[in-house]
């Protein structure tokens, strides 16, 4: 059995190799990957606790997890999918109409 | 030997994912997730999580990440082209938060902390991952579980409406 600390840890590193890369990169598709290091580090942080608490409710929520994901990612690339028609970038430092 | 077929898959799967965050071209950092997201399915094998192991191979390599490079592809991205101050700064203040946001993660481990007491009504090796997580998820999650078909069927007609693109005033297509 792997020790609960250790899946903790990777959880934690990927979660932040998730954040850095929604603050450094200024590409929404790369943005989007990010998104989802993140929640696929939520995900194990789950994961582990149902291996550890031998409950099967953990594994339920990642179930769930993915499904939101998909919805997510489908209605994200939609939505990506049409700024970059209206303004032939995805670079989001160059999407700032918004912006006084 | 389950410790160190983990320690492989934790270092594919950071190696990887520095890679979806390091790499210019998106084509390839797509690539790099996909290795990432089998390297987390390996991970849950070794967990116990057959089931989800599985599903996430299936449904993050096969299917989100086959829309992902089907956009890229079909936006047909230049590199990423990254330089001047502005972005150097921006790029050290993103690896600067990320560096704190570990640390206190790692402050918030080395805390004492202790888990509840083990709830054991569930047996989830034995007679098999998958038959277990349906039987929890057709009783007590099935009001969820359904909830769940629901926001798929709206996420998917939204995803059509919009990537559709919008109407002119007179009703016909742009």
């Amino acid at each position: 059995m792997i020790p609960l600390t250790w899946s903790l840890a990777l959880s934690a590193v990927l979660f932040t190799i998730g954040v850095v890369g929604v603050l450094v990169r200024r590409n929404a598709l790369v943005i989007f990957m990010s998104i989802e290091l993140m929640l696929n580090a939520a995900n194990l942080a789950f994961v582990s606790f149902a291996q550890q608490s031998k409950s099967l409710d953990g594994q339920i929520f990642v179930f769930f997890v993915m499904t939101v994901a998909a919805a997510e990612v489908a209605v994200g690339l939609a939505i990506i999918v049409n700024v970059f028609r209206l303004r032939e970038t995805v670079f989001v430092d160059e999407i700032n109409l918004l912006k006084g | 030997m389950v410790p160190y077929l983990f320690l492989g898959f934790a270092a594919m799967l950071v190696a990887t994912a520095l890679m979806v965050v390091l790499h210019k071209n998106p084509v390839t950092s797509a690539l790099f997730l996909v290795l990432a997201f089998c390297s987390l399915a390996g991970i849950y094998l070794l967990m116990h999580a057959e089931f989800l192991g599985m599903v996430q191979i299936i449904v993050y390599a096969g299917a989100i990440m086959v829309l992902f490079l089907f956009v890229i592809m079909y936006l047909n991205l230049k590199h990423d082209i990254e330089t001047g101050v502005q972005t150097a700064v921006r790029r050290g203040l993103g690896w600067a938060m990320g560096g704190l946001l570990l640390l206190s993660a790692g402050a918030l481990m080395a805390r004492g902390w202790s888990l509840g007491p083990v709830n054991a009504e569930l047996p989830a090796q034995g007679a098999g991952n998958a038959a277990a997580i349906g039987r929890v998820l057709y009783s007590r999650y099935l009001f969820p579980f359904e909830i769940t078909s629901i926001l798929l069927l709206v996420a998917m007609v939204g995803a059509i409406v919009i990537a559709k693109g919008r109407k002119s005033e007179g009703g016909e297509d742009e």
